[in-house]
């Protein structure tokens, strides 16, 4: 099948590849790029394993072409931690809370979290359940995922996070 | 001493052991998407497998034409039966004791049957090339309910089994029966129910359903074939049945076969079995010498490996008029599907359905299981519970509040008044089962007293009231549950699988600074093992947790074990690696004592340490002693620190608990919402609560789904109408109800440390909890049973035909 040439950048670098134009996202990040983190659990937007940030939105990656991903910038769960290679508030918030049992999950449930602390940096645990019941999770009970997510939000809303971020 | 000497505290503190809520060592990798799972991996030159599946659920098979297939570049093969009939790979036996097609061998028997196997350089190739394979196709009448599986004109499924009167258990009564296990005294049985006071009788029945963990089942298959060795990776519980087993099947001697199980997305008793893709993998890497890789998707997950339950329980309780319990009878009627390929203890066809007494002291009891065969998919798992103890468990837990409703008593108060009481353990139960210990009374009280069980029995009064008044269309459900388990198969002289008992293993070596590193013969699928297990040690011999390494999975390091499945990982292994650490202080001790010139039995281990009896001062490390193992041990004695045990235990161990639901439902939409759950689990010595949180959580959270809505089911011609996430009910955050655990402490009298398994507890008693409330909120309009799962449309249903 004829190839198509596709660039984004994903996780701060440039990737630029020929894929063919029926190629998945979550395929040419876990194949072509070999980022395997962000997982495959259903194929049909159910499950939210492959959640990866496009563009500032969280997206199902095993919904989208990595054709119309072309420019676009994407992060994944392999780039969460921070620059200075210190784990990210979720990162330390799901291993604090026992937010993950299994794994499978995990990357996808962290990435789409990362987005709606963005979007709502303060939020209630219903918010919270809501904004993440796109991302199925089999072994938790989303109970600690929820405690974990709280965790992140109040540490990044400390003061010192904050001048840290900045 | 100095302000510089840790005290006692500090050590202990520091060795993170047993009891305290170590954080998972696991998360680390995880929460950086630096897990291994196995489509994570990728080999040079690696072939994709992909299925051609049935479309029909009862069909013959007239012809399959490749051709088209084979023509597409990147296409290396198209294996059917016939391939691999010379190699008799064509059919397999399942655990069970029947046999399965791995590749339809003339016909197909359900719904997305493996008809053949396409091997190509590409994955979207190979499902490409399996679109292009024509199956010709001739129906045959398909038999869909397992109630008229054994009438008398009843379609013919299994043309292999003709003429065999005799099963795997004994007598076949019809061509599509199984087999027919029965236990307990059918006669006492009889009697008691003749002269019962009050008896009830239900068709309980519990829907198929599905583990679905989110990890679908996977494999690569690598065979060399220079060496002749076989490498198989792949999402196994039990890593080294699938060995033995491939070597059974295979004909490679066994120490040629390396089955390795790298990080599991979840089981949930969905990755214990051998399916046809791992064998076509097999065959496919032995015919092409390239490694082959095969994951499921997710529709092939739901339809083909390894549905649960569909068991059909004709429940009937004797009592007195004052609710003493004389006697339990049960038929269940099993629905295996198209092969019995339950993932059981070899000579236990129904599990241990013959928990189903429950909690309670019957005098007699009688139970027989009655195993069919439909054109539905094989399997019969235990979707995270022990072997068909979540059928029984729900039998018995639903019976008991139909019988309460029929005294007039209140549920909670028809338990107490039966329950096995805290002096009559170890129990004999009416159907052979010795119960190890247990305080039902303190913990159903606990449970009643936390959630003030007397004032929402008078809300739901009131709410009743102003219901009939016309003043709400909401009513209020209770849902008491108790359950007890029965778990970690298990004793040899009852339990093997395929003939090997069902002990488990542990390594432990330490190396000369004190670290240590331990092989494991179980697999951890996201129960924590590498944190829990390192904590046991930890207290056991005086190494930090932090210090330890836990491997699992890799059948050339790790000896030989029967895998994590059943909760049996903390009765087994857990056992095994307290008496490999034993040993390991054993013989610790006798360095120690060297050490100091006094003699051994002058020497008591201290937290993490051996110190000379009297002289609390004057003692060694396990660091000193770690390093004095390989340079001055004492005369006579091998240099070196490391035991291996391997374990068999005396019984199972039997966790219970005491679960409360309180629900809210709208009769007018059928909407029933959770206000409430509170889970008591006793589950014995408590290892990590952090961890047995988690995973109370999560067991409460596949009961709920189960309960409020999983099926997998099936149309009148057998089309699988559940085989995907939009028609499988998986909770997402917001159904989930908010969970409330508490517990009690009765540790195993037989168990090194007296812990007795978590896992699965939480998914045996949730269930008949929230079943509870739904029909508990129904009965004062009349209601003994309404079936699950209580999706909105059958409650709402269930409210119409009840006059709500």
């Amino acid at each position: 099948m004829a190839k198509t040439h596709v660039t984004m950048t994903v996780n701060g670098q440039s990737a630029e590849e020929l894929v063919e134009p029926r190629t998945l996202l979550v395929h040419f990040l876990r194949e072509t790029l070999g980022l395997t983190g962000t997982h495959i659990g259903c194929e049909t937007s159910h499950c939210g394993a492959c959640t990866v940030d496009f563009n500032g939105e969280s997206v199902k990656s095993c919904t989208m072409f990595a054709v119309q991903a072309e420019g676009a910038q994407v992060l994944t769960i392999e780039g969460m931690a921070n620059p200075d290679g210190t784990l990210h508030a979720l990162q330390e918030g799901f291993r604090e809370m026992h937010g993950l049992q299994c794994g499978f999950c995990t990357p996808g449930m962290i990435v789409r979290a990362y987005r709606l602390l963005q979007e709502i940096p303060n939020p209630t645990d219903d918010e919270i359940r809501m904004g993440i019941s796109g991302n199925l999770c089999r072994c938790t009970g989303y109970q600690n995922i929820v405690a974990a997510i709280q965790f992140a939000a109040a540490r990044l809303n400390t003061p010192a996070q904050q001048e840290q971020a900045a | 001493m100095n302000d510089m000497t840790p005290t006692p505290e500090q050590r202990v503190e520091k060795l993170q052991g047993m009891g305290c809520r170590r954080k998972r060592v696991e998360d680390v990798r995880f929460t950086q998407g630096r897990g291994n799972y196995v489509d994570d991996m990728k080999l040079p030159g690696m072939l994709y497998g992909d299925f051609v599946r049935s479309s029909y659920a009862h069909a013959r098979i007239k012809n399959i034409d490749a051709s088209k297939a084979k023509a597409l570049p990147g296409v290396i093969a198209v294996l059917t039966a016939a391939d691999l009939a010379p190699l008799k790979l064509h059919w397999m036996p399942t655990l069970a004791g029947d046999v399965q097609m791995v590749l339809a061998d003339g016909k197909v028997l359900f719904q997305n049957q493996e008809i053949a196997f396409v091997v190509a350089n590409d994955r979207a190739v190979a499902a490409d090339a399996a679109e292009l394979v024509e199956v010709e196709y001739e129906e045959l009448p398909p038999l869909v309910d397992p109630f008229k599986a054994m009438d008398p004109d009843a379609p013919v499924l299994r043309e292999d089994l003709a003429g065999k009167t005799t099963g795997a258990h004994g007598a076949r009564k019809h061509h599509n029966h199984i087999f027919e296990w029965e236990v307990g005294d059918r006669e006492a049985t009889d009697l008691a129910f003749r002269d019962a006071e009050v008896s009830i009788k239900e068709l309980i029945s519990y829907q198929r359903v599905h583990p679905s963990p989110l990890e679908t089942c996977q494999c690569i298959a690598s065979f060399d074939k220079v060496k002749g060795e076989l490498t198989l990776w792949g999402t196994f519980q039990a890593p080294h049945v699938v060995r033995t087993v491939a070597a059974i099947l295979s004909g490679i001697p066994e120490h040629k076969i390396h089955v390795i199980s790298p990080d599991i997305g979840g089981g949930f008793g969905n990755k214990v079995g051998v399916y046809p893709g791992y064998v076509c993998s097999v065959v496919a890497s032995i015919v092409t010498g390239k490694p082959v890789k095969w994951v499921e998707d997710r529709i092939e997950n739901l339809s083909a490996t390894s549905f649960a339950r569909d068991y059909h329980m004709t429940t009937e309780i004797a009592a007195t008029k004052a609710g003493k319990v004389t006697a339990l009878r049960v038929h269940a009627l099993a629905d295996h599907g198209a092969f019995d390929a339950c993932a059981d203890p070899s000579k236990w066809p129904a599990g241990f359905f013959n928990i189903v007494t429950g909690s309670y002291d019957f005098p007699t009891a009688h139970c027989v299981v009655d195993g069919v065969y439909t054109n539905k998919a094989p399997g019969g798992v235990a979707y995270r519970c022990s072997f068909r103890v979540t059928e029984a468990a729900y039998c018995i837990e639903r019976g008991m509040d139909i019988l309460a409703a029929k005294l007039g008593m209140d549920p909670a108060e028809l338990r107490l008044k039966n329950f096995v009481r805290r002096e009559q353990f170890p129990y004999q139960s009416a159907l052979g089962w010795e119960y190890d210990s247990g305080d039902y009374d303190t913990a159903m009280r606990q449970a009643m007293e936390k959630t003030g069980y007397t004032a929402l029995r008078a809300e739901q009064k009131a709410k009743q009231d102003a219901f009939r008044r016309g003043e709400t269309r909401e009513l209020m459900g209770i849902g008491v549950s108790f359950f007890t388990e029965i778990v970690g198969a298990g004793p040899s002289k009852n339990c093997d699988i395929l003939g090997i008992a069902m002990f488990d293993s542990c390594e432990i070596r330490i190396h000369p600074t004190g670290a240590a590193i331990t092989r494991m013969g179980t697999k951890s699928q996201g129960q924590g093992h590498e944190t829990t297990y390192a904590q046991i040690i930890a207290t056991e011999i005086g190494i930090p947790a932090d210090d330890i390494m836990v491997e699992e999975g890799n059948t050339d390091t790790a000896p030989y074990g029967l895998g994590t499945y059943g909760s049996r990982s903390t009765p087994v292994a857990g056992a095994a690696i307290a008496t490999a650490a034993r040993k390991v202080k054993a013989k610790a001790q006798m360095i120690a004592a060297y050490m100091m010139e006094v003699h051994h039995d002058d020497v008591e281990f201290d937290i993490d340490r051996f110190r000379v009896k009297g002289l609390p001062e004057k003692f060694k490390t396990m660091k000193e002693i770690a390093w004095a193992a390989y340079n001055s041990v004492p005369p006579g004695l091998e240099p070196g620190l490391e035991a291996v045990s391997y374990y068999d235990p005396p019984n199972m161990t039997y966790p219970f608990g005491a679960y409360i639901c309180v629900m809210d439902i709208d009769v007018d939409t059928g909407v029933a919402k959770t206000r409430r759950f509170y889970a008591l689990d006793d589950c014995g010595t408590r290892i990590n609560p952090l961890i047995i949180e988690g995973q109370v959580h999560g067991g409460l959270t596949e009961a709920f789904a189960i309960a409020m809505g999983q099926e997998i089911a099936y149309d009148e011609i057998g089309n699988v109408k559940g085989a995907s996430f939009m028609d499988y009910f998986l909770p997402t955050a917001v159904e989930t109800p908010r969970w409330e655990t508490d517990f009690t402490v009765t540790p195993s009298p037989h168990h090194p440390i007296g812990a007795k398994g978590v896992g699965e507890s939480p998914n045996v008693g949730g269930v008949p909890a929230f079943s509870n409330a739904v029909n508990d909120a129904f009965a004062f309009l009349g209601n003994t049973h309404i079936q699950m799962p209580h999706d909105a449309w059958r409650v709402w249903q269930a409210a119409r035909r009840l006059g709500a």
